[in-house]
């Protein structure tokens, strides 16, 4: 039996696309009656838009028609709501953001949108990213597909479920601290996040303007290269734009195997660790062993600090990014105050939850008078230290093979009255931030049930290494093929 | 370390953020754990390393300091709360 247009992948649908077997207003069409039909118990998407994807998807057709059409053209996608989108609400999951109609395109969207991807919403999210689960968000939680009684990961969960659950072909995502890689684990798809300054910050609302960067969530590897391919590149709108030319990822991902050694960081396989996602994982290894890679286990001395660094540098900036919603140019207002600092204070009361007034003031203190060389300065230092030992490991080995999450998904309200257990999610994600690395999370098997994620981390600027070694290994398996029952 | 309750107040004075009195000790105990994990860091011999400034070690780049951008003052009011004669409105900060 053919695969149901929504269990293909988006290299298959551009395939397809481009041999005219399905029009682009088809392949819309078919997507958006899926979200409308099944999104309510999974609440992946903040904003549907429906007109607007009719209308690119006619476009895209004439593109093809006109032979005019890149790989991308009448692809459906979405991007987390914390894209910039002209005319389309934008509101990073929070309530100060609820009434804000962007007025300009991030540049992801921009480029995106000139290589013919058509746009049919916009995701959810924890709010203004800062969270491990999705369940921080205005809008309410996100459900895993796989068992909705679970979270889907965050914080760009909406995303990484509304792929899952084949409402989407591929979508965007912004990683701080794992937020694409963690969901992408946790709901069992690829994820993919660049170099830092890879792709271009502008448009994107700022958390943490020194680790943020923007990437994919797609069925798989390949999928992700097709979406990069268009994304990264210099931004005239971003300064930390890398100006280093992008590699034809599709092309070097078709490249003969070379012989590479992988490092496997043997402290992240710890008691923290899952006993059936350390299974999978190794097993993982045992592939790319079988592909001919030489596997040589290596140690990370300063990675228990990651979350502690993370946590002062992240909070740092966000307080300092997330000081321009004032309620006076844009967002929401808080009424009746006659006083300049009470109207401030209650507006951003009013407009942040709990996780983000936390992290406001985590950023505040350990800014604050007295503190800053203690705190922020102490962890930069850490923050390179941490970076040494794995430039130190490249020096030896080609990428890095390790776990995603510490477990499979959790259950929804598991962890939300402890932030400590929340941020510990990311232990095996953040140190790539902090470095700046590009990294990589790929389904590798099921614990309990729930998918399991192996992570891939390379040098700075490897993405078309890690892109190769990810498809190689999804020739050689099919768990990125899985999908969770009731979404087949 | 902990923090106590005045302390908490005057980071919401200077973070901007109105806490409610029902909020505050939660908000307390919660940011009193985050200082405690930080705290980590304390433990670590970082006499000898230069404070990371960017991930590559790369210069911030420079252009000409020419005027690129048009004026859309009209289309980004569009979101503006309160807006008289292209003044943005805030509450009354003089006498």
């Amino acid at each position: 039996m053919a695969l149901a247009m929504h269990n293909k992948t988006l290299a298959q649908l551009a395939d397809d696309l481009a041999a005219r077997r399905v029009s682009a207003t088809e392949l819309t069409d078919h997507y958006l009656k899926r979200i409308e039909r099944l999104d309510p118990q999974l609440n992946a998407f903040v904003t549907v838009t429906r007109d607007e994807a009719m209308a690119q998807a006619k476009a895209a057709d004439k593109r093809l028609a006109a032979g005019d059409a890149t790989p991308l053209t009448g692809i459906p996608i979405a991007h987390k709501d914390l894209f910039c989108t002209q005319g389309v609400k934008t509101s990073c999951g929070s309530k100060i953001l609820d009434n804000f109609i962007s007025p300009y395109d991030a540049t992801v969207v921009s480029r995106l949108k000139e290589a013919g991807a058509v746009m049919l919403g916009k995701t959810n999210m924890d709010e203004f990213a800062m969270g491990s689960s999705s369940e921080a968000s205005y809008y309410g939680p996100v459900h895993n597909p796989w068992d909705h009684e679970r979270v889907p990961g965050g914080s760009s969960g909406g995303s990484a479920a509304a792929v899952a659950a084949g409402l989407i072909c591929g979508a965007t995502g912004t990683d701080t601290g794992g937020s694409i890689r963690q969901p992408a684990a946790l709901s069992g798809i690829t994820g993919f996040k660049p170099t830092y300054g890879r792709v271009s910050r502008y448009g994107m609302v700022a958390f943490a303007s020194s680790l943020d960067q923007a990437g994919t969530l797609t069925r798989t590897a390949e999928d992700g290269a097709l979406m990069m391919q268009v994304m990264a590149g210099f931004d005239e709108r971003d300064s930390t734009a890398l100006p280093d030319p992008v590699p034809a990822f599709s092309a070097t991902m078709r490249t003969p195997w070379e012989a590479i050694t992988i490092g496997v960081p043997e402290n992240f396989f710890d008691d923290g660790l899952d006993e059936d996602s350390a299974l999978a994982i190794r097993d993982a290894i045992g592939v790319f062993e079988t592909l001919g890679a030489t596997i040589k286990e290596i140690h990370l001395d300063h990675i228990h600090l990651s979350v502690p660094a993370y946590y002062v540098v992240a909070p740092a900036e966000a307080s300092s990014n997330l000081s321009r919603f004032d309620g006076v140019r844009f967002g929401h207002r808080a009424e009746e105050t006659d006083d300049l600092t009470k109207f401030y204070m209650r507006t951003r009361g009013e407009g942040f939850g709990p996780e983000v007034k936390r992290r406001i003031l985590t950023g505040t203190y350990v800014l604050s008078a007295g503190y800053y060389d203690a705190y922020y300065l102490q962890a930069q230092k850490v923050r390179q230290l941490i970076s040494d030992d794995f430039a130190r490991a490249f020096a030896d080995v080609d990428i890095l093979v390790g776990p995603t999450s510490p477990t499979p998904a959790f259950g929804i309200g598991q962890k939300m009255d402890d932030p400590i257990q929340m941020y510990l999610n990311d232990i095996y994600t953040i140190g790539a931030n902090l470095a700046g690395l590009p990294a990589l999370s790929m389904p590798c098997g099921f614990s309990s049930g729930l998918p399991v994620g192996v992570q891939l981390i390379g040098p700075h600027l490897s993405e078309a290494e890690l892109f190769k070694v990810a498809h190689y290994f999804q020739q050689e398996t099919d768990w990125h093929t899985r999908v969770p029952d009731g979404y087949a | 370390m902990s923090l106590n309750r005045e302390d908490v107040e005057k980071l919401c004075l200077l973070a901007r953020i109105e806490i409610t009195t029902e909020e505050i000790a939660d908000v307390q105990a919660k940011l009193s754990d985050i200082v405690k994990l930080v705290d980590q860091l304390q433990a670590v011999d970082t006499s000898d390393v230069i404070p990371m400034a960017h991930p590559l070690d790369r210069a911030q780049r420079l252009r000409p300091d020419e005027v690129t951008e048009i004026d859309e003052r009209e289309r980004f009011q569009r979101n503006a709360p309160l807006v008289d004669k292209a003044l943005y409105l805030v509450p009354k900060v003089i006498e």
